[in-house]
């Protein structure tokens, strides 16, 4: 690791002079992605600012037809909360997935989808039941909120406080992991909302993105069935040593049906 | 930068760089070798370590942040010298070490396990569903999940829990 200055933040406004007064200053959640990144060489920031001090951003709290989860609480906490078991488990179940369960100790929602790891599970829950961002200046709709391959809507010095999850009245969540990282080779988040049915796939393209035509087709019937003859075409989609981009199209039909059979 | 932090029950201080990682600062500075480096890319599992009674992996975590903690290494399992943790025991009289390299994450990534699930019974899907965050090189998984459903029997017997 090249060497860096380390700070720990025990407030917003501890975290936002850190990185302020830092040249080239990184904020670290859980560190579960970052760490490895700094240990290649991959990224070389002068500052570290572990956010890992500030309590206002833990916890879970569901508030009538909502779940509010705080940005830097673990993926453990959410899979094990009875609290969002009984509201969204398809959500509970989501965090039960990522990674092994020392990084879900560490993990934590808001370093996930402010990295937007193309693979990443959370960014699928989020516009997979149409989530709020929260952060320090404003809030972010899940839509708008992942731009691009590990990018997002997030400026310079903006950190994600809290992710608002409106409970759907049902919604699964299936993925096809990577044997080894455990990271969604193909996730599929499907959830039918007061303002209709939602699909959200991760792990396919440069960032997860919704499918419209399923969306419309489960409106009319939201059966497995309804989407048989829909395919996504694999010309944006990824493709490396794990799947090609056509194995990944197909991933997205057979999980998504996998998703809304769990629901029906 | 000074740390300090209680580590199986002792007060430890120490000086490190902000990179130092607390596998480093574990082994190199105060010498607890039990912590092995194994692939050192957060795959392995083999510098598992308790952090607050959570299961973690100590190659990626900096000292730093475990400044004021309070960390359970495998130095720190035993009840005494002489004695062996229910838990150990279990995977010496079950087979579940063979060169031993992974053995002190294994036990720590079980003793997690077993708190986790208090009260219910450690079943073998169970077991090597929680296993996924530690690898044994040897593949002597069998024996190792032989193991910790005989540990966590032992440790429920001895104490009704961990």
């Amino acid at each position: 690791m090249y060497a860096f200055e380390y700070k720990k933040a025990f407030s917003l406004e501890d975290a936002k002079s850190a990185f302020d007064s830092a040249d080239d200053g990184t904020f670290m959640a859980g560190g579960m992605t970052l760490i490895p990144t700094l240990k290649q060489r991959l990224a070389m920031p002068s500052d570290v600012i572990d956010l890992g001090g500030i309590e206002d951003l833990r916890g879970i709290f569901v508030d009538g037809d909502t779940v509010s989860i705080g940005a830097m609480t673990c993926h453990a906490e959410v899979a094990a909360s009875t609290d969002v078991k009984n509201a969204i488990p398809a959500l509970a179940y989501l965090a039960s997935l990522i990674g092994d369960p020392q990084v879900r100790n560490r993990g934590t929602i808001g370093g996930s989808i402010a990295n937007n790891d193309p693979a990443a599970d959370y960014p699928g829950a989020l516009v997979g039941l149409g989530a709020t961002v929260h952060t320090t200046t404003r809030e972010i709709s899940a839509d708008d909120f992942f731009t691009g391959m590990f990018e997002t809507a997030l400026e310079d010095g903006e950190l994600v406080t809290k992710v608002t999850f409106p409970v759907p009245e049902v919604a699964s969540y299936r993925k096809f992991p990577n044997p080894a990282s455990r990271y969604a080779v193909v996730g599929a988040f499907v959830a039918k909302t007061k303002d209709g049915v939602r699909v959200a796939i991760t792990g396919a393209g440069p960032t997860v993105f919704r499918v419209p035509e399923m969306e419309a087709a489960l409106n009319t019937s939201f059966t497995p069935g309804a989407i048989a003859d829909i395919s996504v075409p694999a010309d944006d989609l990824n493709s490396d040593l794990h799947a090609t981009a056509e194995y990944r199209a197909h991933l997205i039909s057979v999980m998504a049906k996998r998703a809304i059979a769990d629901c029906v | 930068m000074q740390i300090s932090l209680t580590i199986n029950g002792k007060q430890h201080s120490g000086d490190v760089e902000p990179r130092t990682l607390l596998v480093e600062f574990l082994r190199y500075q105060l010498g607890l070798t039990g912590t092995h480096v194994g692939c050192d890319t957060s795959q392995c599992g083999a510098c598992t370590i308790h952090m607050n009674g959570k299961s973690i992996k100590a190659c990626t975590l900096l000292a730093a942040q475990a400044d004021g903690q309070d960390l359970t290494t495998i130095e720190g399992v035993a009840p005494s010298a002489t004695e062996l943790h229910p838990m150990q025991e279990a995977f010496r009289e079950n087979h579940g070490l063979q060169c031993g390299f992974c053995t002190p994450g294994m036990i720590m990534s079980a003793l997690a396990m077993v708190e986790r699930h208090k009260g219910e019974d450690l079943d073998e899907k169970t077991i090597r569903e929680e296993l996924e965050g530690n690898l044994c090189r040897c593949t002597g998984y069998h024996g190792i999940v032989k193991a910790i459903a005989a540990g966590a029997k032992a440790m429920q017997a001895s104490q009704g829990g961990a």
